[in-house]
């Protein structure tokens, strides 16, 4: 049991964990549901009287109480995983990944999940990252909403049903993705 | 309480994406620079191993546990709101490092912090929702 939990306790590659975020999405569809998180967003907004000032809002939320449930247990999972399984948080980013980022001003990139400097706790009133955290979730909410899906939706049940539309949505994600990264970055970084 | 079981999924899928390393932020970058294959390992293995599966299930014509035909129907059409929403969604993903499912995992993996994020994404959402009939779809 102690060397499952070892084995279990290392990074996971990326042929382990692609195949299982395919297999959640054919136990939705076995249970009649879609893949999709940002629509839990939608449903929060609903459910606080959003519909009082957009009919976009109006819906019955009761029907999405499943997805609401699917996100509980996602809050639940990482906290599980940060608690029992990930005794080591450094993330063996490429050489090439450290050198940049350092250039654009983040100290020890790799070291763990996150960079302390923006998303540490002690930091979080500054303005830097207020403008990472409700800036840059603003634009992922608002984003996901009007492509009317995001990375699980578009990318990952999008494409694997061969959908034009969300081909092209994800050519947008990427779009965004690298402007951002390339251009707007490293301003953001020296807030 | 018949939903406990997306709620189990719902763990299953947050651990992976931890262990993965998909909430990494630094892995996000790496990936917006074209400096590893492991996101693109992820995002492309999951979709292959979809597009079989969901072919297959298509073909035999299989049905769910309600005894309906599966179908997977996610798109609405239209360049406008798929590019542009698409790129704002991308910018976003970009400086958070997470998206939405990741944003949910970071806040029982990292904790409170997150929280904002989730705050930013509903007002985001509920912004859309006001301009929604002016913008191009």
């Amino acid at each position: 049991m102690d060397r499952l939990i070892e084995f279990i306790q290392q990074p996971w590659p990326w042929w382990i964990s692609g195949p299982l975020i395919a297999y959640v999405m054919f136990s939705l569809l076995y249970f009649g549901k879609g893949f999709g998180v940002s629509t839990n967003f939608k449903t929060v907004c609903c459910m606080l009287g959003s519909c009082k000032v957009s009919d976009f809002f109006c819906f019955n939320w009761r029907d999405q109480i499943w997805n609401l449930m699917f996100i509980g247990g996602v809050v639940i999972g990482g906290f599980i995983s940060s608690q029992f399984l990930t005794p080591d948080t450094a993330v063996a980013i490429s050489q090439a990944t450290i050198t940049d980022l350092k250039t654009i001003g983040i100290e020890s990139p790799g070291t763990s999940y996150l960079p302390e400097e923006i998303f540490g706790a002690d930091n979080i009133w500054s303005l830097r990252s207020l403008v990472f955290l409700l800036g840059g979730g603003f634009l992922v909410g608002f984003g996901t909403r009007y492509a009317n899906g995001c990375t699980s939706g578009h990318a990952i049940s999008g494409l694997s049903n061969l959908q034009y539309w969300s081909l092209i949505a994800v050519v947008g994600f990427f779009i965004g993705g690298l402007v951002m990264t390339h251009f707007i970055l490293p301003y953001l970084i020296a807030l | 309480m018949k939903h406990i079981r997306f709620m189990i999924m719902g763990i299953l899928f947050g651990i992976t994406l931890s262990k993965g390393e998909i909430i990494s932020w630094y892995r996000i970058q790496e990936m917006f620079r074209f400096q590893s294959f492991h996101m693109f390992g992820v995002i492309g293995s999951a979709v292959v191993f979809g597009i079989i599966t969901i072919q297959f299930i298509k073909r035999r014509k299989l049905k769910d546990s309600a005894g309906n035909f599966i179908t997977v129907s996610t798109q609405e059409p239209g360049y406008a709101r798929n590019l542009i929403g698409g790129t704002i969604f991308g910018l976003g993903w970009a400086i958070t490092g997470a998206c939405p499912g990741p944003l949910f995992i970071l806040v029982g993996y990292e904790g409170w912090v997150f929280i904002l994020a989730i705050v930013g994404a509903l007002l985001g959402t509920f912004s859309y929702g006001l301009i929604e009939k002016k913008l191009p779809h």
